[in-house]
């Protein structure tokens, strides 16, 4: 019973084993430690349109972390689980829930998370949401299950948006973090690039080509509702949001070469960050919001940059390669992800930021765009597969990589939305 | 009579010539000018009706000149380079007197790199080599508000592939009207 108290505890040191993948999941050298869990199908499951049970343990299975426990049914969160049969099934964790119809329409699926072991009860909730969001609900039920099983917030209930193209036909399209449910945003016949999602999870800023130049737009994913955030002369790129989410850094060309501003985001209040004659480019808040990273090439070649938030002195970041671009820095400011050149190739690297140290944890050619996930255990990044542009996923060693999606489209240009989703 | 009916034509072509050695001789003559050229040709030989006596024959330099630029509407750059090359001064130079010549035309400078690297660091490049247009062109007058500077970075190649050849035809800027 203690040893397998720890093994859940220890779930928590791990680092945090991939996944997500739509097609293929790759878990190899984590077997050994997952843990089992019983999941089973919710009562009047048939209601929903989603399979709920069968979401939860796809979301658990492809953490890595979890191993699925063959689980009969007739069981929910009202019942009272006998504990030595669930002991003899070898589970260390339970999950049982139901699902109804409320008058109104909405769906209202409850669950109940036990500890097997122990025979107590971990976790309950009731989640009513409308038969359209059901699959969002089976992803914040499995959330609560990592969390109270590894201590760590899951991202299972999160989203992504990307770009695809597909002949002449762009598309920025918003997928649930396992890349399923993926919905278009916006399609357009013109690029679409560096897609940022709002801390607040309902609107995203791009950059658009659709007036025959670069302007950076805002659009409300729910509603549609799209506006202009910067159209001035020249090249308007690189949004990137406050940690707050009252302002914008971007790069304008407007005073000559690409240097960076600040806006507010109704499109007020618009500020020179940078003065130099070189390109300053590719924005990046660190999440307390004192500070951004940037790209210049004001050494020579593109380097990562940081300076004030409100401008000010930079200092160098990045000093191995030649060309260093595109960085995030992640939910607990310790790690920088970004791009370097090695001879010909471009690679997804890692430096913690403590330490100065880098490491280069992608052997590919093409990599591009990394962004964290909300729980800064994994990355997310564009990269080439096949001849084929593919979206990966990569605990941040690097020791599990896997492909987010397979489509037929090239994808590009991911962002991972932030936990909040309202 | 007869003379003055030829001379209104000849007078047409005199005029196309003398603006013409403005321009290198290598230039077909364009296509609106020539227009009034054509009945006196064949009137001379009284095959067709003869041009009316009160024709006056525009001369459109403005025409001309967008003519003259038809297919000199693209700086190929040197990797990693945005210096205008030597061999683009007769293009630049057309443009610039097209652009004087009516205050009236704007042109997007739309700069292009090839398929390398980041699209933002790229899109940043490419802005950087339509400003070098842009500035040969204000430095031969043209007023900055006739040209805008943007940028495509490598989202818009020219031609698709990954060869030095085709990386090549995507490093450019292209000048397109307003």
């Amino acid at each position: 019973m203690i040893s397998r108290r720890l093994s859940l505890a220890a779930l928590a040191a791990l680092p945090a084993a991939s996944a997500f993948a739509q097609l293929r999941i790759d878990i190899a050298g984590v077997g050994g430690t997952r843990v089992p869990v019983a999941i089973v199908d919710f009562r009047d499951e048939s209601k929903s349109p989603q399979p709920i049970a069968a979401i939860v343990r796809a979301d658990l299975e492809r953490s890595g972390l979890f191993r699925s426990v063959d689980a009969p049914g007739g069981l929910s969160e009202t019942s009272s689980p006998v504990w030595p049969d669930w002991r003899a099934r070898q589970a260390d964790a339970l999950a049982a829930g139901s699902v109804s119809r409320l008058a109104d329409g909405r769906l209202d699926i409850r669950f109940k998370l036990w500890d097997v072991v122990k025979g107590a009860e971990l976790a309950g909730e009731a989640h009513a949401v409308l038969p359209e969001d059901a699959r969002l609900a089976a992803h914040r039920i499995a959330d609560t299950i990592y969390q109270k099983l590894t201590g760590e917030r899951g991202v299972f209930a999160t989203r992504m948006a990307y770009v695809t193209k597909a002949g002449s036909r762009y598309s920025l399209v918003v997928a649930d973090a396992d890349g399923e449910g993926a919905k278009v945003a916006l399609t357009s016949p013109d690029p679409i690039i560096s897609p940022a999602w709002a801390p607040n999870g309902r609107e995203l800023a791009y950059v658009s080509f659709e007036s025959r130049k670069a302007t950076v737009r805002i659009q409300d994913v729910q509603t549609g509702q799209r506006r202009v955030l910067a159209d001035f002369k020249g090249t308007n790129s690189a949004p990137a949001w406050s940690p707050d989410g009252q302002q914008l850094a971007l790069s304008l060309s407007r005073d000559g070469g690409t240097q960076l501003f600040v806006i507010n985001r109704d499109g007020s209040g618009l500020k020179r960050l940078t003065q130099s004659s070189a390109i300053d480019t590719e924005a990046c808040y660190a999440p307390d919001g004192s500070k951004i990273y940037f790209v210049s090439d004001r050494g020579g070649g593109p380097q990562i940059y940081r300076m004030p938030a409100g401008g000010g002195t930079a200092e160098r970041v990045t000093f191995n390669g030649n060309y260093n671009i595109s960085p995030a820095v992640s939910p607990d400011g310790r790690t920088l992800a970004y791009i370097t050149r090695v001879g010909g190739a471009f690679r997804l690297s890692v430096m913690d930021l403590g330490t100065g140290q880098s490491q280069q944890i992608s052997e590919a050619n093409d990599d591009e765009s990394p962004a964290f996930a909300p729980n800064g255990k994994l990355i997310v990044y564009a990269s080439r597969a096949g001849g084929k542009e593919v979206l990966m996923t990569t605990t941040l060693d690097g020791k599990i990589k896997t492909p987010l999606l397979v489509t037929l489209a090239e994808v590009r240009e991911p962002t991972w939305g932030p936990f909040t989703r309202q | 009579m007869k003379l003055t009916r030829f001379a209104l034509p000849l007078i047409a072509a005199a005029a196309l010539a003398g603006c013409s050695s403005a321009v290198k001789l290598d230039e077909p003559a364009p296509v609106e000018t020539r227009q009034p050229v054509a009945p006196a040709a064949t009137s001379s030989q009284g095959t067709t009706a003869p041009a009316a006596e009160s024709r006056v024959a525009t001369v459109d330099l403005n025409a001309q000149y967008t003519e003259q630029v038809k297919d000199k509407r693209v700086v190929y750059f040197d990797f990693d380079s945005d210096v205008v090359k030597e061999e683009y001064r007769g293009l630049v130079d057309l443009h610039a007197k097209r652009l004087n010549n009516n205050k009236k035309l704007a042109l997007n400078l739309e700069g292009h790199t090839d398929e390398r690297g980041g699209r933002e660091y790229n899109l940043a490049l490419g802005q950087r080599r339509a400003e070098a247009v842009a500035k040969s062109l204000t430095l031969l007058g043209v007023a900055g508000t006739q040209v805008e500077a943007v940028s495509f970075g490598k989202e818009r190649p020219a031609v698709q592939g990954s060869t030095e050849e085709a990386w090549a035809k995507n490093r450019r800027v292209e000048l397109k009207d307003k």
